[in-house]
């Protein structure tokens, strides 16, 4: 798709997905992003995602719920998420809202991918 | 008149539409008026964050099941203290005492109610005006 805002590769049974925008912040970017991701989620039995926010600088409350909804949709697939990359500004965002208790997030993809079970 | 609590000395004023560009294009000024006057980066982070979220809840909510063609009031000002900018929709206004905490184990799984609150966690001081169509965010230097 030429119009993904999302880099997604497989690596070893786990889905990585990468941000290409350096600011998650907009309703239709972030609808955007929610729909690629559910589609991954879709497809799969049981998914392992890991996302990735090496390359974000700026996320918003609308992204946070849009990771929610993922999450969920995850949980109800008996799947896994774990994320990993997240600029310590950000992450203070996550430890402001508590998420950082709701998400398992890792300081970077290898460790992420190691943490995935089964 | 706007309401005391949240009101603005000398502030440069816009009506925005509900176009992400130019949205993106007014935060990018503001924050460029703060850069301007040695505001660092946490505080451009706090700063856009919660203008983001004021401008997000103004169009989202404010304004939903209105007229999408609605604008929102965007004034702001930058000096060497602080950073002000109030987000006035034209919805009926809402009362920020009953939202619910987004923190509590209970909601932790709910994918909205958060801007609000971040809005507090980020500026040192955030009003709305009685009937709630108006948010006006402060942040202040630290000393």
């Amino acid at each position: 798709m030429s119009d993904s805002r999302l880099k997604i590769s497989n690596n070893d049974g786990v889905t990585l997905v990468e941000f290409i925008d350096r600011n998650i912040l907009d309703e239709a970017n972030i609808q955007a992003i929610s729909e690629e991701i559910t589609a991954v989620i879709d497809q799969a039995d049981t998914p392992k995602i890991l996302i990735s926010f090496s390359n974000v600088d700026h996320l918003s409350s609308a992204a946070l719920g849009a990771l929610i909804t993922i999450n969920n949709k995850i949980r109800e697939k008996q799947g896994q998420l774990h994320l990993a990359n997240i600029d310590p500004q950000i992450y203070e965002v996550f430890v402001i809202t508590r998420l950082n208790k709701l998400f398992n997030i890792h300081d970077t993809a290898e460790e992420a991918h190691a943490a995935f079970a089964g | 008149m706007s309401d005391p609590r949240t009101h603005i000395e000398d502030a440069q004023g816009v009506d925005l539409v509900h176009d992400r560009a130019k949205v993106s294009a007014l935060i990018d000024k503001i924050l460029a008026q703060a850069e301007s006057k040695s505001f660092g980066t946490s505080a451009l982070f706090a700063v856009r964050l919660a203008i983001e979220e004021a401008i997000t809840n103004a169009f989202e909510h404010g304004h939903e099941g209105l007229d999408q063609s609605l604008t929102v009031h965007i004034e702001y000002a930058v000096s060497e203290k602080d950073i002000q900018v109030a987000v006035e929709d034209q919805g009926p206004g809402f009362s920020p005492a009953s939202l619910p905490d987004p923190t509590l184990q209970e909601n932790l799984s709910k994918p909205s109610g958060r801007g609000v609150m971040l809005m507090r966690a980020y500026m040192t001081e955030v009003d709305f005006n009685k009937s709630g169509n108006r948010v006006k965010l402060r942040y202040i230097r630290p000393s």
